[in-house]
């Protein structure tokens, strides 16, 4: 290596120390560290023990509450990823029509998005409120006598599934940068071959905007596993454990019952969950996502 | 469509085409116009029952079917938040925090960004495979071994697990500024250079000042999101003069469960910040988030 070579080899390693040492301070470490405790015994206040599978054989044959938590949080991933890729879309495609005033619905629309999660939810815990709220007074307008929304298990998760769809805006300013990268050319082209609207959706708008469905669908996917503070502090996993998600469950081992090793044991377990499902995605990949350079390559 | 026939018709096909385009776009529009409005009733009426209720009397609130206009308006829910908790403290916390997370960003994704986007160095790129892995990383598994790491430290009760790891940047952050710095032409570099500058002098006064966009997105996204956390808080700090204004709301709500005036008030007082930050910032924002998301 020439002198100038390393001495920018050298720069170039400054520059991203900072990163390194979070990396191992913050993401590797931590991750075999977590591997390491979920094989023990430790509340904090003494010494680790050393328990090998224990937590984990308990996990999946003596934690009804695993189970729980663990449908809970499918549950909620399986109605709400499709609901917020479908209606995300729908309203990138609004947004996407040439209108005057439409800065002012994408602001708009994407408010909810930048809200703190805490006050959402309070307001939500108002608009729900069985008696006095907005929802049952505007069901009541149709004819429709409300439930009782969180004190009800059968209603706390859609209700907290509504209180998510409210910040699609989120997901819908992303398909909408989507859309805007899309060629005019191509509507063009088509229009003149005669495609109707939905030809062109279909032909046009949707493959070319797999790459950014499938970027939200791995990101949204790992957020929706990590749902924590609504269900925290609307309904406190309940009532009877209805909205008892996984991440509360995590936080309640470990920090209220101090059981750290058992506590690290479950997320290992969500963990590697989330990347099962995640590899399925991005294996699946190839059969849905069209990539525009590909295509020119085979096409070449 | 049979392609013979418009090319020898032309001009004919070409105005009828004009003529029902005007149409159909008139019709299209109103129809969205009207849709559109229909649309943002969904996401403003959540907003708007939160401000109404701020500022309702108590015997209004609790009517059904609720009354949206207040009559008379009542202001005194506000001052009421500051009697029930020391909720300029829980600002003035935030904000320390957000200060150094904003700083310690700002710093950190400038630099490594740097470091990926314009030095040569072994292992680069399998280094900036890693960092784009470590997007893909649920927090909650290090979530348990950070907070012993901290304790450790003698860190809990204290701002640090909630500033400290700003300043070692978050691979989201870093991509996006990387992503934004190979735009920009490396003759620059080369003949600030040649006029002397070294490689951090390239950095800070050449190319720092053409990454605003990027930059401001660092900004307001750490704003944002360090204003809204809660689940931070909520393992690192356990006593209420270190509160944040999420902690601080809860605590609200945990002393006075019904009183949704008081609550609704505070909520919107704790809301504020990152509408204002928001509305400044949003055209940026909302182009940046757009470079990001297309990446993937």
């Amino acid at each position: 290596m020439s002198r100038q070579a390393r001495r920018e080899a050298i720069e170039g390693y400054i520059c991203i120390s900072p990163w390194l040492i979070g990396f191992v301070m913050f993401v590797a470490g931590p991750i075999l560290a977590s591997l390491l405790l979920s094989l023990t015994y430790w509340d904090i206040g003494s010494a680790p023990r050393w328990v090998g599978l224990q937590n984990y054989v308990e996990i999946f044959t003596n934690d009804g509450d695993f189970l729980q938590a663990l449908k809970v949080t499918l549950t909620y991933a399986v109605v709400t990823l499709p609901l917020h890729l479908v209606l995300g879309l729908a309203l990138s495609l609004l947004l996407n029509l040439r209108l005057r005033g439409m800065n002012f619905y994408r602001t708009l629309f994407y408010i909810p998005a930048v809200l703190p999660i805490v006050a959402v939810t309070m307001l939500w815990i108002w608009i729900f409120n069985p008696e006095f709220g907005v929802i049952n007074h505007l069901l009541s307008l149709v004819g429709i006598e409300g439930p009782t929304w969180f004190h009800s298990p059968r209603w706390a998760l859609p209700g907290l599934m509504l209180l998510g769809l409210w910040g699609v805006g989120g997901g819908a300013v992303i398909y909408l940068a989507g859309l805007q990268n899309i060629p005019p050319h191509l509507y063009e082209a088509a229009e003149i071959d005669g495609a109707n609207i939905w030809r062109r959706f279909w032909r046009i708008t949707l493959p070319l905007l797999t790459p950014t469905l499938f970027f939200q669908l791995v990101l949204n996917l790992i957020a929706t596993f990590q749902v924590f503070t609504q269900s925290y502090i609307a309904t406190q996993g309940g009532p009877l454990q209805a909205t008892f998600f996984y991440m509360l469950y995590i936080y309640n081992k470990a920090f209220g019952t101090l059981r750290m090793g058992y506590g690290s044991a479950l997320a290992w377990i969500l963990t590697l969950i989330i990347l099962a499902v995640t590899l399925l995605v991005f294996r699946s990949s190839p059969h849905w996502v069209y990539y525009e350079a590909e295509r020119r390559k085979e096409d070449g | 469509m049979n392609v013979q026939s418009s090319t020898t018709h032309r001009g004919g096909w070409l105005s009828q085409l004009r003529w029902n385009r005007r149409v159909r776009s008139r019709v299209v529009s109103v129809t969205a116009h009207l849709f559109m409005t229909l649309l943002s009733l969904v996401f403003l009426i959540p907003m708007l029952w939160m401000v109404s209720t701020s500022i309702k009397s108590r015997a209004q609130t609790w009517l059904f079917p609720p009354e949206w206009i207040p009559n008379p308006v009542v202001w005194e829910h506000f001052p009421r938040i500051f009697e029930i908790a020391p909720v300029l403290l829980f600002f003035q916390n935030t904000m320390i925090i957000v200060f150094w997370n904003v700083l310690g960003q700002v710093f950190s994704t400038s630099l490594v960004a740097f470091g990926f986007a314009r030095m040569r160095f072994p292992g680069r790129d399998l280094l900036f495979i890693l960092l784009i892995a470590t997007l893909m990383i649920p927090y909650q598994v290090t979530l348990i071994p950070t907070f012993i790491l901290f304790k450790l430290f003698g860190w809990i009760n204290t701002f640090l697990p909630l500033t400290v790891p700003a300043f070692t940047g978050s691979a989201f952050f870093i991509f996006l500024m990387r992503q934004y710095l190979m735009s920009i032409p490396f003759d620059l570099d080369d003949a600030a250079r040649m006029d002397g500058c070294n490689t951090f002098q390239v950095l800070f006064f050449i190319l720092l000042p053409l990454c605003i966009p990027p930059l401001v997105i660092v900004v307001v996204f750490t704003f944002i999101g360090v204003w809204n956390d809660f689940l931070g808080p909520l393992i690192y700090l356990n006593e209420n003069t270190k509160y944040t204004i999420a902690l601080g709301l809860n605590l609200l709500r945990g002393r006075n469960r019904t009183d949704y005036n008081v609550l609704m008030a505070a909520s919107l007082l704790a809301v504020l910040p990152t509408l204002v930050v928001y509305f400044l910032a949003q055209n940026k924002l909302i182009g940046g988030i757009a470079s990001v998301g297309l990446k993937g």
